[in-house]
């Protein structure tokens, strides 16, 4: 049995052999006591995912991984063009789940009095929630826009301001949508829900910057101590689970028709540049595109809520990320600059000042790395660094991570309980199922802090400021 | 023979349905699927949806089935209670399924949701015949 070597106390190596056909070896990035909490399937999905053609240096695990399906959550893994692959299973349903953050020139005094008012008037503004339906009732037309242009999309239909577009990975439009790739199914589903929340682990939250690290950059990014902010954690809905499901299905017989041995079906994938390979990227930017204006009408939703109570009030976009998606990116491999298609499953991505895909407004410090925390824990907001191009394809971390299943959840937490021991805390909460409530107990995630530490000390992100929770709206 | 079970995992659902027949078996996995998110008691029959599928092979046509009762579920605001089903092997070896699926309309008075199935996943999705029919599938929540 080959076993796992540990590199340093941040870095543990799946070796090649570790299972058969593995082309590259694994890299897990975790601390001593993050590595006791990697379930042995998570290990052997990083294993998994390096016998796939064309992947190159590493298959990548992030902190906070946790057992998934196909690709481990908190997955990274590039693919050379000449040769590559591109699979679902690398991205996931959830089509660019990500999160936005939104900074008010707010402080907490001055809205915590306030504080059950907002949540109630946000839980209301902002559909959330099984079977969610939208406000906003859009045309199949809007929808065909949305899938193109994203966020743009939704500034030219009045949600949100130009100024929030510069502010969003991809400029929260993403180039190489084919709407004649999403289904009608993928339509019908995405139609009604354009402009809600969702469930699970999707959330709206009133946050406090609760500590500051790094005074220099935490200026650039526009944070204070006491500043009140607002994160939006949410994706594709329907419209990205069905577009998923659709192209796995074609790419499962892809593999056959190529000759493609994978592990695990939902690892399914075909060669870049084939039509199958193209038709999903295809799809799978539409998807990106609609959670681009996902969030940003859900943001808009936000801002008149926050200025009915506060008139003068002003929510700017910190930054918006994607940590559910396939990128054309350029990376250095071997001295030799490639184009890579970049799978981050459950990974965000942490771009330093280098790469010009930063905005210009933050081209002298790098990108704001947005990671939530569990509801109840804290969130943290990174800066990205040009090491972390050496180190993961210019990836940090996604979250906090499971822990645990969430069925052990609900045998020991129930939605009263969880949501009394928030209320203790002083966090209010309003959700519309309780049982949802306790699979997101706050012990059910990892330590954030402990997940984080690890991106810093990698040198992938450098830690900006910790925002603690004080409002959360959950479906 | 109990109709299914469910098995550990850290973030989503992964069950194992059983079944005499291989109808047997995917209605079973439909019921598994379904439980994920609401308690089967609270549903009564009132409408049935009709669904035609056809696939190159059994665990093909299995997705197809679960991934459809999540596409009806969200489209139709439907929960559902019971499923039959009807396999055809065609002399071009490929599997046919017709079903018939009871529910009603959501009620959020009286349908208590558990979870959101977002998707079927394709991860360790498999079907073993032994002494009986058995499905394995993992469900993205």
């Amino acid at each position: 049995m080959v076993e796992i070597s540990k590199i340093n106390d941040n870095i543990y190596e799946v070796p090649i052999g570790y299972r058969p056909g593995m082309r590259v070896p694994g890299r897990i990035f975790v601390s001593p006591l993050l590595r006791e909490m990697v379930e042995p399937g998570t290990i052997d999905q990083v294993a998994n995912v390096a016998t796939l053609p064309g992947i190159v240096k590493y298959s990548m695990a992030m902190p906070d991984a946790h057992l998934g399906y196909g690709f481990p959550i908190g997955g990274v893994a590039a693919f050379r063009e000449d040769g590559g692959i591109i699979s679902p299973g690398g991205v996931g349903f959830d089509i660019n789940c990500g999160v936005r953050l939104l900074r008010s020139d707010l402080d907490s005094k001055s809205v915590s009095p306030l504080i059950n008012t907002l949540i109630d008037a946000l839980f209301e503004a902002v559909p959330s929630g099984l079977g969610a339906t939208g406000r906003l009732h859009a045309s199949d037309q809007q929808l065909t826009e949305a899938f193109i242009s994203g966020s743009k999309w939704a500034v030219e239909e009045g949600y949100g301001i130009e100024a929030d577009l510069t502010h969003c990975e991809e400029n929260g439009n993403m180039p190489g949508a084919d709407p004649s790739q999403v289904s009608v199914k993928a339509r019908k589903r995405g139609r009604p829900q354009l402009g809600t929340l969702g469930s699970g682990n999707h959330f709206l939250e009133i946050q406090r910057v609760e500590e500051i690290f790094d005074e220099a950059r935490a200026k650039e990014f526009g944070l204070f101590k006491g500043q009140i902010a607002i994160m939006i954690h949410c994706g594709s809905r329907g419209a990205g689970n069905q577009i998923c499901t659709d192209h796995l299905e074609v790419l499962s017989k892809a593999v056959h028709k190529y000759n493609i041995d994978i592990p695990d079906r939902q690892l399914a994938c075909a060669p870049l540049g084939t039509p199958e390979a193209n038709h999903y990227f295809g799809g799978m930017v539409c998807a990106a595109n609609y959670a681009w204006a996902n969030r940003h009408i859900i943001a808009h939703w936000t801002r008149e809520v926050f200025t009915r109570y506060f008139p003068d009030c002003n929510l700017n976009l910190v930054y918006d990320v994607a940590h559910n998606v396939a990128k054309i990116e350029e990376h250095d491999v071997d001295g030799k600059r490639e184009r890579l298609y970049v799978h981050r499953k459950g990974a965000t991505r942490a771009f330093g000042p280098s790469r010009r895909e930063v905005p210009e407004t933050y081209r002298n410090v790098g990108q704001p790395v947005l990671i939530p925390g569990s509801m109840g824990t804290p969130s943290y907001v990174l800066c990205g660094n040009d090491r972390a191009l050496e180190v993961s394809f210019g990836s940090a971390c996604h979250g906090a991570g499971r822990v645990m299943s969430r069925s052990q959840a609900t045998r020991l937490f129930t939605g009263k309980s969880v949501k009394a021991a928030l209320n203790k805390d002083g966090i209010v909460v309003r959700s519309t199922s309780p049982s949802m409530l306790a699979e997101e107990a706050p012990q059910v995630y990892k330590p954030s802090n402990e997940v984080v530490d690890v991106v810093h000390n990698l040198g992938i992100a450098t830690k900006v400021a910790k925002l603690v929770p004080l409002g959360v709206s959950k479906g | 023979m109990k109709p299914f079970e469910y098995l550990e995992h850290t973030a989503d659902v992964k069950f194992r349905a059983y079944g005499e027949t291989p109808e047997e078996m995917l209605s079973n996995a439909a019921a598994a699927l379904f439980k994920t998110m609401v308690d089967p008691a609270t549903i009564s029959v009132k409408e049935a949806w009709k669904v035609a599928l056809e696939a190159s092979d059994l665990e093909d046509l299995a997705y197809l089935w679960l991934s459809e009762i999540v596409f009806l579920f969200e489209t139709e605001s439907a929960v559902f209670a019971s499923f039959a089903v009807s396999l055809e092997r065609c002399v071009d070896e490929t599997w046919r399924l017709s079903g018939e699926i009871g529910g009603e309309r959501i009620d959020l008075s009286r349908h208590a949701f558990e979870n959101e199935v977002k998707a079927v996943t394709m991860h360790q999705f498999q079907i073993v015949k032994n002494d009986h029919w058995c499905l394995q599938a993992i469900l993205d929540v």
